[in-house]
């Protein structure tokens, strides 16, 4: 041990009047550290910044898409596959407060683009159609004017909420509450509508990688029946009276659409039914395996890297044999010589992984500035465990690669080695 | 007795093909001695002398070292020998590259259990004459110097016995005889050297010329009339400072 650490002063002169190899040896290691301190830290941050917007719904959210799905997969519906089979009725039946005594507020929903004009303004975008309840279900903040009531939803009134973008776009002067504005769907046939614009929302930025200021709200008959011009909707939400009170609801909710379906077997469910928790389950799930596969990919590249030192110290020790001849001849022991080299291998590596962790930190900290530059909620986040793990595999990699060169040099007969040429 | 050698042989096996080097050599070698161990290229000398130096082991046969038997020592001992109680000198000199000089001399050092290696290999280093010189690289002086340097790198763990194997046949005259004067130095301080080399006027240095044809000594002689004595006598235009 003492011998070990006398000679590292000596193997790090050695280590650096050979600059370039070295550097070259170690580039595999900083590459391989710093990829997978930068995966984890990326994963862990879209994770948490992904969660925390589904979180922030509220815990007490019911969603019904139709179509079959299985226990931990994403629903067909997701994938832009439409399927029919969720209409009026079902919801009316929800509504059944005898049956589904927990359910407070049932919002059924369509999307579709559009296009959206005033005066000589128009612009594409995107629609929700939906009943007043949505305001509470989603947590919708205006920015001025009022969200569509009950009320006018269920009348199906021509009323409009603009996003935050579309209302700045189309009224860059303001003064847009009360104005008229027409939408148009240009996939069919049909014509112009005009609404009368009651509230803005507020800003929100963009969440889940959707600008959530581009988009409009109105009743959802209007949007149902005379802009897609279809009979069922697209997916459903309900918000129950307490959070305690989801499962519950879910398996009322189950019982209700099974009945109404006609489907006597739970395998043959066109629907699903699904909380939040659920979501954030399979959100978790995919983006776990995400980071995991990534973070194994670049724990090949340390792997590679590792080789390239064996690569090298190989080499280095068949350059050396005379030195390691001398060096036996001066007073070396085999545990002397086996230990230089991997002393070396080990400083090669441990140098490496100290720049790795130092670039990975450095290209995380740039993303994560770049992400709320682009006005993402992320959070700069640095495992210990990455750095941790980093630096084990990566000194792994230098005594596990490095003890084969040296214990062929430290196997080197004296006289052999003085002789070799 | 510092060495005895009895019936030493050294066989090579090449696949198969036995190849005798060493045929029952025996010699004794005292304290203080300076021999010279002569003989033509392929005569078993270097041989010989690898296995006096504890670089490679005997086929069979015996050698004591002070005493000692030495298939009684395993690797690490036999290395601490290596460090603590011989040094060697070799043709090609076998510094370190890009290395300082100072950094040569302490090499040896760093495998023993003394202290104050600067201190030590500064002393080596101006007994050889290039206390001067400590901080160049090895690959900065001349090979007279670097020969000086190798003689400071064996001499830094004071042993008790030098080999030196060819110490001029990479040098010119005026070079080889500097390192001669070095040697013949050491020796009348009172340490063991054991030279071998082809060349007769070498050889001449010692006080005792042992010469070896086919593995075998042909002969064993005192040279009363070393050169060694003469040079320090005259002190003839040796440059050490």
């Amino acid at each position: 041990m003492r011998i070990l650490f006398k000679n590292i002063n000596v193997e790090i002169k050695n280590l650096i009047s050979r600059k370039a190899r070295s550097f070259l040896t170690i580039l595999g290691i900083i590459i391989g550290v710093s990829g997978v301190i930068v995966i984890i830290s990326l994963g862990a941050g879209a994770q948490a910044l992904v969660l925390g917007q589904i979180t922030k719904l509220g815990t007490n959210i019911i969603g019904i898409l139709p179509g079959k799905s299985d226990e931990t997969g994403p629903p067909a519906a997701i994938f832009g596959v439409q399927i029919k089979t969720l209409v009026e009725a079902d919801v009316e039946a929800i509504r059944n407060k005898t049956r589904v005594p927990h359910a407070i507020d049932i919002v059924s929903v369509v999307r579709g683009n559009v296009t959206i004009t005033s005066g000589d303004q128009s612009i594409d975008t995107t629609f929700t159609a939906t009943d007043g309840s949505y305001v509470r279900v989603q947590n919708v903040e205006m920015d001025h004017g009022v969200f569509f009531s009950d009320e006018e939803g269920r009348a199906a009134a021509n009323v409009i909420v603009l996003g935050y973008d579309v209302a700045e776009q189309l009224f860059p002067n303001g003064g847009e509450l009360g104005e008229i504005v027409k939408l148009k769907n240009n996939s069919n046939s049909f014509g112009s509508i005009p609404f009368r614009v009651i509230g803005v929302q507020e800003k929100l930025g963009t969440i889940a990688f959707q600008n959530q200021d581009d988009q409009v709200f109105i009743p959802f008959k209007i949007g149902q029946r005379q802009i897609l011009g279809i009979d069922y909707m697209q997916f459903v939400r309900i918000r129950t009276d307490t959070p305690e009170n989801v499962k519950t609801t879910i398996i009322d909710i189950e019982g209700v659409l099974r009945e109404q379906h006609r489907i006597k077997n739970v395998a043959d469910d066109d629907f699903v039914v699904r909380d939040l928790a659920d979501a954030i389950k399979i959100l978790t799930n995919i983006t776990d395996a995400l980071r995991m596969f990534l973070g194994l990919m670049a724990g090949i590249s340390l792997i590679v890297g590792g080789i390239g030192i064996m690569n090298i110290m190989l080499v280095t020790v068949s350059e050396r044999t005379r030195e390691i001849g001398l060096r036996k001849a001066l007073g070396a022991t085999s545990h002397q010589i086996r230990n230089q080299f991997l002393l070396e291998a080990v400083i090669l590596t441990g140098v490496g992984g100290i720049f790795g962790i130092i670039i990975g930190i450095m290209i995380s900290y740039l993303i994560a500035l770049g992400a709320r530059y682009a006005g993402y909620d992320w959070s700069f986040v640095i495992s210990p465990l990455a750095i941790i793990l980093a630096v084990f595999v990566s000194s792994l990699t230098g005594i596990i690669f490095g003890l084969f060169p040296a214990m062929k040099a430290a196997k080197l007969n004296p006289i052999d080695a003085l002789r070799y040429e | 007795m510092l060495i005895e050698l009895k019936n030493i042989t050294k066989e090579y096996d090449n696949g198969g093909v036995v190849t005798k080097v060493l045929k029952g050599i025996s010699l004794s070698v005292k304290e203080g001695e300076f021999l010279a161990i002569m003989g033509p290229s392929g005569s078993g000398k270097s041989t010989l002398m690898h296995i006096i130096g504890f670089l490679d082991r005997a086929t069979s046969g015996t050698y004591l070292f002070d005493n000692e038997d030495i298939k009684d020592f395993n690797d690490d001992e036999l290395a601490y020998i290596r460090n603590e109680r011989i040094g060697f000198v070799f043709q090609s000199f076998n510094l370190l590259a890009r290395t300082s000089v100072l950094d040569n001399v302490i090499l040896p050092l760093t495998y023993s259990k003394k202290k104050d290696h600067i201190n030590l290999a500064t002393k080596a280093l101006e007994a050889v004459g290039l206390g001067n010189r400590l901080s160049f690289l090895s690959n900065q002086i001349s090979g007279g110097q670097k020969q000086r340097v190798a003689i400071a790198r064996a001499l830094v763990c004071d042993p008790k016995v030098i080999f030196a194997d060819e110490p001029t046949g990479n040098l010119d005259s005026k070079s080889g005889n500097t390192v001669m004067y070095i040697l013949g130095r050491l020796n009348n301080e009172g340490r063991t050297i054991i030279l071998v080399t082809h060349d007769r006027n070498v050889a001449e240095h010692a006080n005792r010329i042992i010469t070896i044809k086919d593995g075998e000594i042909i002969s064993d002689e005192h040279n009363l009339n070393s050169r060694k004595s003469q040079m320090i006598e005259d002190d003839q235009d040796i440059e050490l400072k």
